[in-house]
């Protein structure tokens, strides 16, 4: 006979002020086999775990609903509570009073009466809830990190320093993302290269870490603890066990006007090339959509040059499989492409520029050589005009949010530019400065009070190159409150941060959650930063939303964090929700085994004493079924349930709804 | 034979005559059939919407009650201002209920909603779509030219459909087709001074000046219009812009039908050419 007890939870008052708590405890307590039934302001709280512990051993109780929030969060806090008190904790069901019920309900009786139902359903099911096992599966002490950037690297070496071997995939020729491009970083000025090469040279020389660059992820399959992952290297025509480096085949390449990526295309690159100087692995790539010999079949001069003879035409990509344990995604940023917008010149004049391009014209290894030279006539802009916000928060023509690290990027322009052009003026339009963070208001006061930046607090209407080469930039002085007209040499735009182009594919082969915007969804905005709603995948840097270098970098040090202590267990549990054959009736047609989309069903022989096969049918492997049931549904004999989900329990759900 | 309803407006019985002659000449050549609404009435621009909403609705309300009443289902206000404020009325309208319930009760007529308006670049788009296209006998060798949309043209995303506000191109190919060629130029979308041409005239002496400017510096030869009030300001104020000792200009200021008309062969008076302040049979001379 069932001893059912109900727990009923206020929420505070979030259950509790739609919600007549008291009424719904007492119509549980009429329910047939509910022997307990009482409410409480917190049930997640010590106190409310100690009334159901002791009410499991005092009432001896065989199941218990737990009526409070979603499963989702504390699902697992009861069952472990259940599970001290020596009950299965699979005997231990929630029914969901808030998100179902008191958040989208106003009507206080209705949304009691809903409560209610909501409990007798459970209470139905726990009744013919039977006891589970978790199921222990190896865990692949080895993590993937998808991101070559300054957030990969600092995940890659912390898990490598944490004694764990990692492969480190990044679809460019070289590691170093964004950062690798920038000058100097704010608030301390400090130089990008200087900081970041070092950490580039330390990752690719770490004994746990495997480098693959050039790469990508073209299939993840598996699950926390046993993903198998197909990465596609694409084809480089260079061996990198041959090539030294020497550079001989970039200075010969006679297909020299390709716009370089790295240079935001302020310069050119050739058909073979590294994308800069201090590229981890320094060994060239041919890109195959400018080679001549790829595209025409003749040149063929890097090859004749080069002295190991490491040029490979005939390359071609490959895939590689790996197992992995933990996944962590850094795929980083772009830049959001201001050609929409027709007001600033619609992307066609050659000097009003994007972050990245002032970047590169700031850099020391920049094709300025770190001179401020306007791209159309290489002359030294005396006056620069600077438009914060554009594309970010603007819901029509951009993006809805705030690109967070534009007002510092800007700043620091601003520094930058007066410090090269000392008689030079830096105009900075904002609509508002948020600089939150260790040392940044600081920086931007320093921006405008020592280095002489001119903040105007408006939005730029328009840009226009008059016939004499100037850019006319007109827009409002909201503090002055009047219209501001501007004769500037250069426009340096602060385009929003976007997610990488692709990033979707990429969400949907790790079946992670992206949001609205494309940036990946993180397990809850809260409480788990850094984790997604799919075990073993773990988010870093810019990917999950736009952020600087410090932040990148805190984050992936947590997803490493995350994934060391994943690894900390040869083993990991897994919740015991699969589906199950019915062997005696299963009659072989083999349909769950054609419609398991994790391959997870198998032919299996039954054999006699002597070892002659006398049946075949359908059986699940655990370590690899998700639960999702698609089997359950295909079922034509109806043999297979579904452990923890069976069609009694659901029919009997349903039933009592009547 | 398609038949438009025609909204001629105030302007075009006035100081836009040249676009009234040119519409009508091109319609006769494309072989379409306008048919003026029978007792229109003003449609309200520039004046009622700074006054009174309501007004500035049941003006346009009523002239659209009126078209469908007589069978029309497309109208077209070749002046920007009427297509303007009607096209926007019909917004309006579809958006609510209750104001077409207030609009029947001021101006005791039922509009159902089944009238569509027809800017002058729309109508030209649809002549070019039909027949115009094969007539442009007489193209034009390369004029260069700077289309001007100005405000009402470019303005309104439910008015002006499909074409980029900042940046707009619909006059383009009609122009390419009348052999213009179109330069680069950055006051296409800007303010001509509209309608302070009469209560502000400095306003629009500077904002004209600098339309103009740019115009030539951009090396057009004509600016291409298809406003009456931007007409009026270019072309009327560009003496006074000249005695203001800003300038000096010359520079034709023609409507686009003006230059499809040249295109298709039509006498230069007829389309009005003739009429402007700052001469513009110089570009007839450029027709072939």
């Amino acid at each position: 006979m069932a001893r059912v007890g109900v727990f009923i939870c206020h929420c505070g008052e979030n259950i509790g002020r739609t919600v007549d708590c008291p009424a719904v405890t007492e119509a549980a307590g009429r329910l047939p086999g509910v022997v307990e039934s009482v409410d409480y302001k917190y049930m997640c709280s010590d106190p409310g775990q100690q009334m159901i512990k002791n009410a499991i051993k005092e009432k001896r109780l065989t199941g218990v609903v737990v009526a409070a929030c979603s499963p989702r969060m504390h699902e697992p806090t009861f069952r472990r509570a259940a599970a001290e008190a020596g009950l299965n904790p699979f005997l231990l069901e929630m029914a969901n009073l808030r998100e179902h019920c008191s958040w989208v309900h106003e009507d206080r009786n209705e949304a009691t009466a809903k409560a209610v139902d909501l409990v007798r359903i459970m209470v139905e099911k726990v009744k013919r809830n039977a006891k589970l096992h978790p199921i222990r599966v190896p865990v692949e002490p080895t993590a993937l990190v998808i991101g070559g950037g300054i957030a990969g690297i600092q995940a890659a070496l912390d898990i490598a320093n944490g004694g764990k071997k990692v492969i480190l995939v990044e679809k460019s020729p070289s590691l170093g993302g964004h950062m690798a491009r920038l000058s100097e970083t704010f608030p301390t000025l400090d130089c990008s290269q200087c900081i970041l090469t070092p950490r580039m040279v330390e990752v690719a020389a770490h004994p746990n870490v495997t480098i693959m660059t050039y790469a990508e992820v073209a299939k993840v399959d598996g699950f926390v603890g046993n993903f198998e992952v197909t990465i596609r290297q694409k084809a480089r025509y260079v061996d990198p066990e041959k090539c030294t480096g020497c550079g001989t085949c970039y200075q010969k390449c006679p297909s020299k006007k390709i716009p370089s990526e790295f240079d935001a295309g302020l310069a050119n690159r050739t058909a073979i090339y590294t994308p800069f100087p201090q590229a981890v692995p320094n060994k060239p790539v041919i890109d195959a959509q400018h080679c001549l010999m790829l595209t025409k079949g003749k040149c063929g001069v890097c090859a004749k040059v080069c002295p190991t003879g490491a040029i490979n035409f005939e390359d071609t990509d490959r895939e590689v499989k790996v197992k992995v344990g933990a996944i962590v995604v850094a795929t980083g940023f772009e830049l959001w492409d201001h050609s929409a917008y027709g007001e600033y010149g619609a992307g066609k004049i050659e000097d009003v520029i994007d972050g990245f391009q002032f970047e590169r014209l700031a850099s020391a290894g920049g094709p300025t050589g770190g001179e401020i030279r306007r791209p159309s006539d290489g002359e030294i802009p005396k006056t620069v005009v600077f438009i914060q916000c554009c594309g970010s928060r603007d819901e029509k023509r951009g993006v809805l949010y705030c690109s967070k690290i534009c007002c510092m990027y800007t700043a620091k322009h601003a520094i930058l530019y007066r410090h090269k052009v000392h008689d030079g003026r830096a105009i900075v339009f904002y609509m508002d400065v948020r600089a939150g963070g260790k040392g940044y208001d600081e920086f931007v006061r320093r921006a405008i009070e020592a280095d002489g930046a001119e903040y105007v607090r408006g939005r730029v209407s328009r840009i226009y190159r008059r016939a004499d080469g100037k850019l006319i930039v007109r827009g409002a002085d909201t503090l002055a409150g009047q219209a501001v007209t501007i004769e500037a040499d250069l426009v340096v735009l602060a385009d929003a941060i976007v997610p990488r182009a692709g990033g979707n594919e990429l969400a949907q082969m790790l079946g992670i959650a992206y949001d609205t915007n494309g940036f990946y969804s993180e397990a809850h905005p809260k409480l788990r930063p850094v984790e997604t709603a799919t075990a073993g995948v773990f988010l870093a840097g810019a990917c999950q939303s736009p952020k600087d270098i410090p932040d990148s970098v805190a984050q992936a040090s947590a997803a490493a964090a995350k994934a060391l202590g994943l690894f900390s267990n040869p083993e990991l549990e897994r919740e015991p929700i699969v589906a199950r054959v019915n062997e005696e009736m299963c009659v072989h047609c083999r349909a769950c085994i054609n419609a398991c989309p994790y391959g997870a069903i198998e032919d299996y022989d039954i054999t006699d004493r002597k070892g002659n096969v006398v049946r075949t049918v359908a059986r699940v492997n655990e370590g690899v079924c998700q639960g999702c049931g698609t089997c359950v549904a295909v079922c034509r004999s109806n043999s297979i349930d579904l452990d923890g989900f069976t069609d009694e329990q659901v029919l009997a759900e349903i039933a009592t709804l009547e | 034979m398609t038949t438009l309803g025609y909204y001629p407006g105030c302007s075009l019985h006035g100081t836009g005559r040249e676009l009234d002659m040119s519409i009508k000449a091109l319609a006769d050549v494309a072989g379409v059939e306008l048919k003026e609404i029978e007792d229109w009435n003003c449609c309200g621009a520039s004046a009622a919407h700074n006054l009174n909403h309501d007004l500035a609705v049941a003006l346009p309300y009523r002239n659209l009650a009126l078209a469908e009443e007589q069978g029309l289902s497309e109208i077209l206000a070749p002046c920007a201002a009427c297509f303007s404020r009607m096209k926007g009325t019909t917004v309006r309208l579809a958006r609510s209920a209750e104001l077409v319930e207030k609009m029947r009760g001021i101006t005791e007529r039922e509009f159902k909603g089944t009238v569509r308006i027809l800017s002058i670049i729309d109508f030209i788009g649809r002549l070019m779509d039909e027949s115009l296209a094969e007539k442009l006998t007489s193209p034009l060798d390369g004029l260069r030219v700077a289309p001007y949309y100005g405000c009402l043209l470019s303005r309104g995303e439910d008015i002006v459909e499909g074409d980029d506000p900042e940046q707009p191109s619909a006059m383009d190919r009609a122009l390419a087709a009348a052999g213009c060629e179109i330069v680069p130029w950055n006051f296409a979308v800007e303010c001509c001074g509209g309608g302070f041409s009469m209560s502000m005239t400095d306003a629009v002496v500077d904002l004209s000046n600098a339309i103009l400017t740019d115009a030539e510096q951009a090396g057009a030869e004509a600016i291409v219009t298809g406003c009456p009030m931007c007409h009026s300001n270019l072309d009327m104020r560009q003496r006074t812009i000249n005695e203001a000792g800003l300038g000096p200009h010359d520079l034709p200021i023609v409507y686009l039908s003006e230059i499809l008309g040249l295109a298709a062969g039509i006498e230069p008076e007829r389309l009005g050419l003739d009429r402007h302040f700052v001469d513009a049979m110089r570009v007839v001379e450029r027709s072939a």
